[in-house]
């Protein structure tokens, strides 16, 4: 077994394995900890600027590699997209939400770093994580003009390959052979997204599984009753 | 007609001491941990003032609270819509300087000093971040017995309609206290704000409570409330909020604020409401009209019709009984004396209040000051307070019921003095504000004497309907923070459960003299 194997073929499945096990494990037992840990009421200003961009940048991208890779390629095709197509939709949509992320993270990363109330209140975990995830995107946006030059030359090799291999991996049959002519900085990308997946349930990440999207349909009021009903 | 019971409270104004008492025992029981140092379920402050969290009661800087949109309740911060828009950043939260920076002080070198000249002193520390603080700027009653400059202070909105330069002068000032806590409302703006549901009202006895599980701290609970009494801890990072005491209240006790309160201002009881009418009642349209509006609410425990639903929606015989006596019942509806605070927020608040009486005894005595009938009794004109303000804060402006309520209060003060002091019963002065000698006899047993058995009629809640088996809690720990005692749901968890939901029926009958044992032998 040789290091490839090991972090595109067996890596995948400890990341994602601990992402939902975790999950699960951390929702089941530590509920009481499971939250978004918002640090608003001691800094706003900042975090107006830097929460919004960030957060709606990484949840953009999350959807759009979820929707770019695992999407098989045989439906691409059918819809009529071609690989350039895709590729240069790609690279737009990636390198603008991206920025946004970018930007947003800094400014987070800064707050978190030196606003003397914050920083204190931070557990290791909180700026850790931050961290990661701000190396992930630094790499994910220098792959960028990498992909352009391979636009340039109408290269789609790697892309398909990056997706043939999130598709033979989502579908338990990982194979890093396939990953064997992607470059460098991809597979450096790839290692460190799969490590956002397990660090995730035991960082202050797990407040993405409670997106609140269920009080748009409930009622203002909730009552509860202890008693039991007799009737 | 859907009958729930509430419970309430109601706090007499006209004898509050500003003494505190109340916020400092809540701060002993609730709010002494970490995460919640600048919490204050409970505090009192100086009116007029801008109060804690600085100018809570401004919902144009807050934006807590209900509006009618288009003559439907929505929430003053927006839509549904608009809130989740907001979840990344709560444009309307307050920052903690708002409340104040909480602190410690170095005690420390009091002990540790070397011999010197001067007393050493104890500095201030931030509990935040640990450093040091220069200068104390703000806290919880920073504006005790009006300190600072009216300038400030005048900010109060209650000054609305008004001309309030005049109340800067030392002669025109006036002075009230205002004790506030989670008014447990009827119709919560906290819990509609609350994205992941974690907010709920009980049923039985109506006290809003945080399930701090499912909270997930997106914090729109603490910009909806209007009052400002949801906090965030953000040590946890959950909400927390008054708790209505209901482990005292359950067990038939009055919370500790209003236990340890001297002045013996404060009283528990139970309140009987209509839950088909909340809507309706919380929506109409003028805002003056929710005093009214809300005293619609309220159900007759006497009413037959009443009595015959309430059986039928599950509401205990004590806890009938208890809302017959109730001396909040009396204070609000019988005596219309109580009003809710700020009832233009629409969150139909269930902490009742008396508005003060402001003596200017000094004045009659040197006789610049009208008098009522009996030389003693000033008139309502002549008070300190503007009815203005009281009416701005009780009922949305509207200054007819605040002066009926303080005309019954002095008319109670003229009567009993007739008959203590000149031995004689002056039935004219009752007739004037409508009330009868019973009545009035009755308002000063529960306003004047306040007897705690008066005070606090507390009908204890009912375990032996929420489970079958008495013995369930056994062996079980009461509160916790952290993992216990949840998972997934009741029925669903990924680890073998550890016995504690209830009593091992098996167990009891094994160890029974007459029951075999499951080996075969006779025990």
């Amino acid at each position: 077994m040789n290091l490839s194997n090991l972090l595109f073929g067996i890596y995948p499945y400890i990341a994602l394995t601990t992402f939902f096990v975790g999950s699960l494990i951390r929702f089941d037992r530590e509920q009481y900890t499971w939250k978004a840990d918002s640090s608003q009421i001691f800094e706003k200003e900042q975090l107006q600027k830097g929460s919004i961009l960030f957060h709606v940048g990484v949840l953009a991208l999350f959807m759009g590699h979820f929707a770019g890779l695992v999407t098989p390629h045989s439906w691409f095709l059918s819809m009529g997209i071609s690989d350039m197509m895709h590729q240069v939709v790609a690279i737009s949509a990636g390198a603008a939400f991206g920025s946004l992320c970018m930007m947003g993270g800094v400014i987070l990363w800064k707050r978190r770093m030196y606003h003397p109330r914050v920083r204190a209140n931070s557990r290791f975990m909180d700026l850790f994580i931050l961290n990661w995830i701000l190396v992930t995107l630094s790499i994910g946006l220098i792959t960028i003009p990498v992909s352009i030059y391979h636009a340039f030359n109408g290269d789609t090799s790697a892309m398909v390959a990056l997706a043939d291999w999130a598709q033979a991996t989502l579908s338990l049959n990982a194979d890093a052979s396939i990953l064997e002519n992607v470059s460098f900085i991809y597979k450096l990308h790839l290692f460190l997204g799969m490590s956002v997946f397990l660090l995730f349930p035991f960082s202050r990440l797990v407040h993405v599984w409670s997106m609140p999207l269920g009080y748009m349909f409930r009622p203002y009021q909730i009552v509860r009753t202890k008693f039991v009903k007799q009737r | 007609m859907k009958v729930r019971a509430n419970f309430s409270l109601v706090m007499n104004l006209d004898k509050c001491i500003g003494c505190h008492t109340c916020s400092v025992t809540c701060k002993n029981v609730w709010t002494n941990r970490k995460g919640v140092e600048y919490a204050w379920f409970n505090n009192v402050e100086s009116k007029p003032g801008i109060g804690y969290p600085k100018n809570w009661e401004d919902q144009e800087k807050w934006n807590g609270g209900w509006e009618l949109e288009k003559g439907k309740l929505q929430l003053k911060t927006g839509s549904r819509r608009n809130i989740l828009k907001n979840i990344f950043m709560n444009p309307n939260m307050p920052t903690i300087d708002d409340y104040y920076e909480p602190f410690t002080y170095d005690y420390a070198t009091l002990q540790n000093s070397e011999l010197v000249e001067a007393t050493p002193t104890a500095r201030p520390r931030s509990l935040v971040d640990g450093t040091r603080m220069e200068k104390i700027e703000w806290g919880p009653n920073w504006e005790d017995d009006l300190g600072g400059k009216f300038k400030h202070r005048g900010q109060d909105v209650n000054f609305s309609a008004m001309e309030k330069q005049i109340y800067g002068e030392f002669e025109q000032t006036f002075l009230m206290y205002l004790p506030r806590m989670c008014n447990h409302c009827v119709n919560p703006a906290c819990v509609a704000a609350c994205p992941s549901g974690s907010l709920y009202k009980r049923e039985e006895d109506g006290i809003v409570l945080v399930d701090q599980d499912k909270c997930r701290s997106w914090r729109m609970c603490i910009s909806a409330c209007p009052y400002k009494k949801m906090f965030y801890n953000w040590e946890s990072g959950k909400a927390e909020k008054c708790t209505g005491c209901y482990p005292r209240v359950e067990s038939g006790l009055p919370t500790v604020c209003s236990e340890s309160c001297v002045g013996r201002i404060r009283y528990n009881g139970v309140m009987l409401y209509d839950a088909d009418r909340i809507e309706e009642l919380a929506s109409v349209e003028n805002d003056q009209d929710l005093y009214q509006a809300q005293l619609d609410l309220f159900l007759d425990p006497n009413d037959p019709e009443v009595i015959k639903q309430a059986k039928e929606d599950g509401i205990p015989e004590s806890w009938m009984e208890a809302a017959r006596n109730s001396p909040i019942r009396k204070l609000i509806v019988d005596w219309k004396v109580a009003f809710p605070l700020h009832p233009e927020f629409r969150t139909m608040p269930m902490v009742w209040y008396v508005p003060p009486l402001s003596p200017v005894q000094s004045q009659i005595d040197q006789g610049n000051l009208p008098t009522m009938a009996d030389g003693a009794i000033p008139n309502i004109e002549n008070l300190r307070l503007p009815m203005k303000y009281l009416a701005n804060m009780f009922t949305a402006g509207d200054e007819k019921p605040i002066v009926a309520a303080l005309k019954r209060m002095i008319a109670m003060r003229s009567f009993y003095r007739s008959k203590n002091v000149e031995g004689k019963t002056d039935l004219a002065v009752l007739e004037e504000v409508g009330l009868t000698e019973e009545q009035v006899n009755d308002m000063y047993r529960y306003m004047a004497i306040a007897n705690y058995e008066d005070r606090f009629v507390i009908p204890t809640s009912h375990e032996e309907l929420r489970q079958e088996d008495f013995h369930s809690f056994q062996g079980q720990n009461g509160f916790s923070f952290g993992n216990d005692g949840c998972s997934i749901s009741e029925n669903a968890s990924l680890f073998p459960d550890k016995r504690k939901k209830t009593a091992d029926n098996l167990e009891f009958v094994r160890y029974h003299p007459a029951a075999k044992r499951s080996d075969g032998e006779k025990a």
